[in-house]
C-alpha cells in the first residue's frame, strides 16, 4: 500500500515522515519517530497511556491517524521538560511516589499539564473527573491526587 | 567477627523517603518498557487465535499467509519442542495449542512479517479448520456429572475417587471436631459465595523483542516478573540449553502476579529462529483480556458457629476454584487462607481445582486470598451483626497470635494481627458517624509471603560508590528500597548506590517477584551482600594497621579500630579504601546466594464506608482506610502506595469488575471500556496506617508488603455495602444491577 507523506511539528521540531494511511498518530510517534514516552495500554482510547496534545488539545493519540498529524503541532511527555529542568508536575510526582510502574506516568503527566494550563486552581473533584481518562492501576490515584493539587498551587503562587 | 547488620530501631537511612532513583525516566518518558526495544532488522509478530472455546483442530493452512509480500515465517505447534510435560507442558500448550483449542483467544499459530499491520493481515489469511466440541465455563457446572471434559487424565493423586475429571486437584486440612464445636455454638451461620473472575489490569500488555539463531544461542527482551524463569520457560519449549538465552527484564509496567508466567516470548524466539530476524511481538488489550490473566471464579460455602460473647466455636468452609483449562488454581491458598486470621479450636477447610474452558488463570495479588476472606468475612458480619457484637472487639477475641495453632497447621511465630487490629479500632474512622444510606464494613485478610532463590552482587566503585545488582524486577519502588537497605549497611548516602536490575546472565537464579518477597529476599540479600563487602573493607583497613581483621569493626562508612586497638589508628573512610584497592588486593565485592525462609506473614485490617443510591443501585466507596502490618516500612511512601493499590483493585473486584462469557463460550468484554477498572473519579483517598511488627526472619525486620492489601477488601466492601442496604451481598460483583435486586428483595421482604 501507498505511504502519505506528513509533515507535522514534534515538541517544536519540524519532522517529516511517510506512513500507511492505517498507521495510528501513536504507531507513527513510537515506531518512525522513536517517541517512545506515549505508551499503547489499549489501542481503543479507554486507558489514556497514549495521551499526547494535538494544537494544544489533549487526544488519545491511537484514536488519530498519523496522516491526521499533517500541519499540526504535537506535545508529548518527551517534550514537558525544558532542558535539564524539571515541570513542576514531573518534579511533583517524583517527590510524592506518584508513581509506582510508571507506565501511565507519561499520559497522565500529559493530561494533567494540559488542565493546569486551562484551569490552575482545580477542586480534588475536577481533577479526578479530568484524569477519569487515565488509567492507573497501581497507586490507587490517591498520591497521583495530591501531586496535582500540590503542583497547581505552587504554580499558583509562582505566577 | 562475622558483620552482623541486624535491627529494628535507630536506623539512619531506612524508614526515609527519598525521591526513586529511577524517577527521572518514568517523568521523562524514556523508560524503557517492553515495547520500547528496537532492533535493527526487526520484524514484527502477530498471533492468530481461536475463535472457539473448545475445538479439535483439524487442520492449519498457512500457506496463503506465507505467500503475502512481506510475510517472513508462519510457526505452529510443530515448530516447538515435543514431550514436555508438566509445568512446562501446559505452558507450552497455553503458548501454542496442540491438538484442541480450549478457549476463546487460545493461540493457534503465528505470523512474523516486516510490519505489524501485515503481520495482522497475514493472521486473518491463515485458514483454520475446527471440529467445535461441547464447553463449559462455570466452575459449579464444570464439576457436575455429564460436563464436557477438558482434558482427560489432567487429575493428580490428591483427587478422591468419584469427582468430574476436571477437578484435577483437592485440598483438606483442619483440626478439631467442626460438629462438636457447631454443636456448643449460640448461633451457627452458613453461606454460599460466588466470585467471578477478574484480571490483573496491568496497563503495559505483555510485549517482548527475541532474536534466536540456528547455533542455539539468543537474546530476549521483555517485561516479566521473573526473567530467570522465563529463560528456563523458553528453553525448554524451544529445545535449548538455558544458559544459552540471556533474558533481560525491561521496565514493567504493572503485573500484579499477571507476569509471573510466560505467554508470547517463545512464539516470538520460534519466529526468530525460522526467520533468522529479530521478532517483537506485543499484545493487543483485547489479547490480553482473552489469553492472558486472570484469576479464578469461585463458588464457595462457609459455616461459622459463635456464642453469644463472641467467641468462634468452629469453622467449615468449601472453596471451588475455576482455574481455566489448565491445572493450577491456588485452592489450597485459598482454604488455607480462609480462617488464618483466627484462633479456632474446630476448623476445616476444602479446596478443588476446577478446570474449564477459560484461559489458564494466573497469580493475581495473594492469589486465593481475597475471594476466602469475602466468604469468611462476610458470615463473621452476619454473627456480628445477629448477636449484636462489635466486629473489631469479635476479631480481636478470637485473632490469632504468637503460639496459636494456624487453621491450617503450624504455630504462628511473632505475628501482628493483635496490633493491626487495635491500631482499626484507635482510628477516628472506625467511630465517625455515617450518614443515611451509608454502611461500615470491617475485614481481616491474611497472606503468607514467601522467600525463594535469591542472588545478589555488590560491586564497590573506586571514589567509595556502589552498584547494586538485583535479579527481580522492580515493579513497584523496589531499586529504592535495597538503595537504602544498602546504604544503612555501608553507612554512605542513599545517593551514592544505584540498584540494577540485572539480567540472566550477570547472577544465579533468581526467582520470580512475587509472594511479596522482594523487598523481605532481595532486600535480605542486599544487606548480606553489604555486609560481606563491609568484612573485606575492614580486613583491607587491618591490613594497612597491621592489627586482626576482627579488630577493626565498621561504622557510619568508616572502618575503625577496636578493643585494645581503639584510637591508634585514624579511621578511614570507604573511598579511602577504595581508592587504593587495586593495589590492595583487588576489586572489592559482596555477593550473596541463597533461599531465604524467614519471610514473614502479613495480616491487614480495612475500613470502608459505602454509599448506595437507592434509585440506581450504585455503589460510592466514600471512605477507605487500610491498616496493615509491614513489619518494619524501608520506604514507607512505597509501603502506603502498596496498600493503596491493593485497596483500589479491591475496590474494583468488588464493585465492577467481571469476566463476562456468553452462552457461546466466547469473552465478552475484553476491553477496558467493558472490563471497568476504578479510574481517578471513582475513588476517594485512602488512609493508611503502617503497624510495625518486625519479622524475626529479617534483619531489619522487614514483612512483604504488597499482596496482603488486596485481602480485605471485597469482604470490607460488601460488608458496608450489605449494612448499608440490609441485605446480605453474596456475590460479587456488586454492580448497580445486582444491589437493585438486592434492594428489591428487602423491600419484597
Amino acid at each position: 500500500m501507498s505511504k502519505t507523506h506528513v509533515t507535522t511539528k514534534v515538541n517544536g521540531d519540524e519532522v517529516e515522515f511517510l506512513c500507511d494511511p492505517r498507521e495510528t498518530l501513536l504507531d507513527v510517534l513510537r515506531d518512525r519517530l522513536h517517541l517512545t514516552g506515549a505508551k499503547e495500554g489499549c489501542g481503543t482510547g479507554d486507558c489514556g497511556a497514549c495521551s499526547v496534545t494535538v494544537d494544544g488539545r489533549l487526544v488519545c493519540s491511537c484514536l488519530m491517524l498519523g496522516v491526521e498529524a499533517e500541519g499540526k503541532e504535537i506535545g508529548t511527555v518527551e517534550g514537558i521538560a525544558e532542558g535539564e529542568t524539571l515541570h513542576p508536575l514531573q518534579q511533583k510526582f517524583i517527590e510524592y511516589a506518584a508513581l509506582q510502574c510508571g507506565i501511565c506516568t507519561p499520559g497522565i503527566l500529559v493530561a494533567t499539564k494540559a488542565l493546569l494550563e486551562k484551569n490552575p486552581d482545580p477542586t480534588e473533584s475536577e481533577v479526578r473527573y479530568w484524569l477519569a481518562g487515565n488509567l492507573c492501576r497501581c497507586t490507587g490515584y490517591d498520591k497521583i491526587i495530591r501531586a496535582v493539587m500540590d503542583t497547581a498551587a505552587e504554580m499558583r503562587e509562582a505566577s | 567477627m562475622a558483620l552482623d547488620s541486624s535491627k529494628t530501631t535507630g536506623f539512619k537511612y531506612v524508614g526515609t523517603r527519598p525521591n526513586r532513583p529511577d524517577g527521572l525516566d518514568k517523568v521523562t518518558g524514556r523508560a524503557k518498557f517492553g515495547a520500547d526495544a528496537y532492533a535493527p532488522g526487526m520484524l514484527h509478530a502477530a498471533i492468530k487465535r481461536s475463535p472457539h472455546a473448545h475445538a479439535r483442530i483439524i487442520k492449519i493452512d498457512t500457506s496463503k499467509a506465507l505467500a503475502m509480500e512481506g510475510v517472513k515465517a508462519v510457526v505452529t505447534r510443530a515448530d516447538f519442542a515435543t514431550g514436555l510435560e508438566g509445568e512446562f507442558g501446559d505452558i507450552l500448550e497455553n503458548v501454542m495449542a496442540g491438538e484442541k483449542a480450549l478457549y476463546d483467544g487460545h493461540a493457534v499459530a503465528a505470523v512474523a512479517a516486516t510490519s505489524a499491520l501485515i503481520a495482522r493481515d497475514a493472521i486473518k489469511a491463515i485458514e483454520v479448520d475446527y471440529e467445535i466440541l461441547p464447553h463449559v465455563t462455570d466452575v459449579d457446572a464444570a464439576m457436575q456429572a455429564g460436563a464436557p471434559v477438558i482434558r482427560a487424565g489432567a487429575a493428580d493423586a490428591s483427587v478422591p475417587e468419584g469427582l468430574h475429571p476436571n477437578v484435577v486437584r483437592y485440598y483438606e486440612s483442619g483440626h478439631g471436631d467442626v460438629e462438636a464445636g457447631f454443636a456448643e455454638a449460640d448461633l451457627v451461620v452458613e453461606d454460599h459465595f460466588v466470585t467471578e473472575a477478574t484480571h490483573q489490569g496491568y496497563i503495559e500488555p505483555h510485549a517482548c523483542l527475541g532474536t534466536l539463531g540456528s547455533d542455539g544461542k539468543g537474546e530476549l527482551w521483555c517485561c516479566t516478573q521473573g526473567h530467570w524463569y522465563v529463560q528456563k520457560v523458553c528453553a525448554a519449549c524451544l529445545g535449548l540449553e538455558t544458559s544459552q538465552l540471556r533474558v533481560t527484564a525491561s521496565e514493567i509496567g504493572g503485573g500484579f502476579g499477571g507476569k509471573t508466567t510466560v505467554f508470547i516470548e517463545p512464539v516470538a524466539l520460534a519466529l526468530s529462529r525460522k526467520a533468522n530476524r529479530p521478532v517483537k511481538l506485543v499484545m493487543t488489550r483485547s489479547e490480553v483480556f482473552r489469553a492472558s490473566g486472570p484469576t479464578s471464579s469461585t463458588s464457595m460455602d462457609v459455616k461459622i458457629g459463635m456464642k453469644k460473647d463472641g467467641t468462634i466455636t468452629a469453622a467449615q468452609g468449601t472453596f471451588r476454584l475455576q482455574g481455566g483449562a489448565f491445572p493450577g488454581a491456588p485452592c489450597e491458598m485459598t482454604a488455607m487462607c480462609a480462617f488464618a486470621p483466627y484462633d479456632l479450636k474446630h476448623v476445616h477447610q476444602v479446596g478443588y481445582d476446577v478446570m474449564s474452558n477459560r484461559p489458564k488463570q494466573a497469580a493475581y495479588r495473594a492469589p486465593g486470598s481475597p475471594m476466602a476472606a469475602f466468604a469468611v468475612e462476610s458470615v463473621i458480619d452476619e454473627l456480628c451483626g445477629q448477636l449484636g457484637l462489635d466486629p473489631i472487639d469479635t476479631r480481636l477475641k478470637n485473632a490469632s497470635r504468637e503460639g496459636t495453632r494456624a487453621s491450617f497447621g503450624p504455630t504462628w511465630p511473632r505475628i501482628g494481627l493483635v496490633e493491626t487490629l487495635e491500631a482499626v479500632k484507635a482510628h477516628p474512622h472506625y467511630v465517625a458517624p455515617l450518614k443515611k444510606g451509608q454502611g461500615r464494613g470491617i475485614s481481616c485478610g491474611f497472606w503468607f509471603n514467601h522467600g525463594g532463590e535469591t542472588a545478589v552482587s555488590l560491586a564497590l566503585s573506586e571514589d567509595g560508590s556502589a552498584q547494586v545488582a538485583v535479579g527481580t524486577p522492580d515493579i513497584g519502588g523496589s531499586r529504592a528500597s535495597m538503595a537504602l537497605m544498602a546504604a544503612e549497611v555501608l553507612g554512605i548516602p542513599y545517593e551514592d548506590i544505584r540498584v540494577t536490575i540485572a539480567d540472566t546472565a550477570t547472577l544465579g537464579y533468581n526467582e520470580i517477584s512475587h509472594g511479596s518477597r522482594v523487598t523481605y529476599a532481595s532486600g535480605l540479600a542486599t544487606i548480606k551482600a553489604a555486609e560481606d563487602a563491609v568484612q573485606k573493607l575492614c580486613g583491607r583497613a587491618a591490613a594497612k594497621w597491621g592489627i586482626p581483621e576482627d579488630a577493626v569493626y565498621w561504622e557510619d562508612g568508616y572502618a575503625k579500630p577496636s578493643g585494645p586497638n581503639a584510637g591508634d589508628f585514624e579511621p578511614l573512610h570507604i573511598d579511602e579504601i577504595t581508592a587504593t584497592m587495586g593495589a590492595t588486593g583487588g576489586p572489592i565485592c559482596g555477593h550473596f546466594e541463597a533461599t531465604p525462609e524467614g519471610a514473614g506473614v502479613s495480616f491487614a485490617a480495612h475500613i470502608v464506608d459505602a454509599e448506595v443510591d437507592p434509585d440506581t443501585g450504585k455503589t460510592s466507596v466514600v471512605r477507605y482506610t487500610v491498616v496493615q502490618d509491614a513489619g518494619k516500612a524501608i520506604h514507607p511512601t512505597y509501603v502506603e502506595g502498596q496498600f493503596q493499590g491493593g485497596a483500589a483493585q479491591g475496590i474494583g473486584w468488588a464493585l465492577n469488575e467481571e469476566y463476562i462469557y456468553g452462552a457461546d463460550g466466547r469473552l465478552q468484554n475484553a476491553g477496558f471500556l467493558d472490563y471497568r477498572i476504578p479510574v481517578a473519579s471513582d475513588l476517594p483517598m485512602i488512609d493508611t496506617v503502617i503497624v510495625e511488627v518486625p519479622n524475626p526472619g529479617h534483619p531489619f525486620g522487614v514483612r512483604g508488603v504488597g499482596e496482603t492489601s488486596i485481602c480485605p477488601p471485597l469482604a470490607a466492601i460488601a460488608n458496608a455495602v450489605s449494612n448499608a442496604v440490609g441485605v446480605r451481598m453474596r456475590q460479587l460483583p456488586m454492580r448497580p444491577s445486582r444491589v437493585l435486586e438486592a434492594l428489591e428483595s428487602a423491600a419484597d421482604g
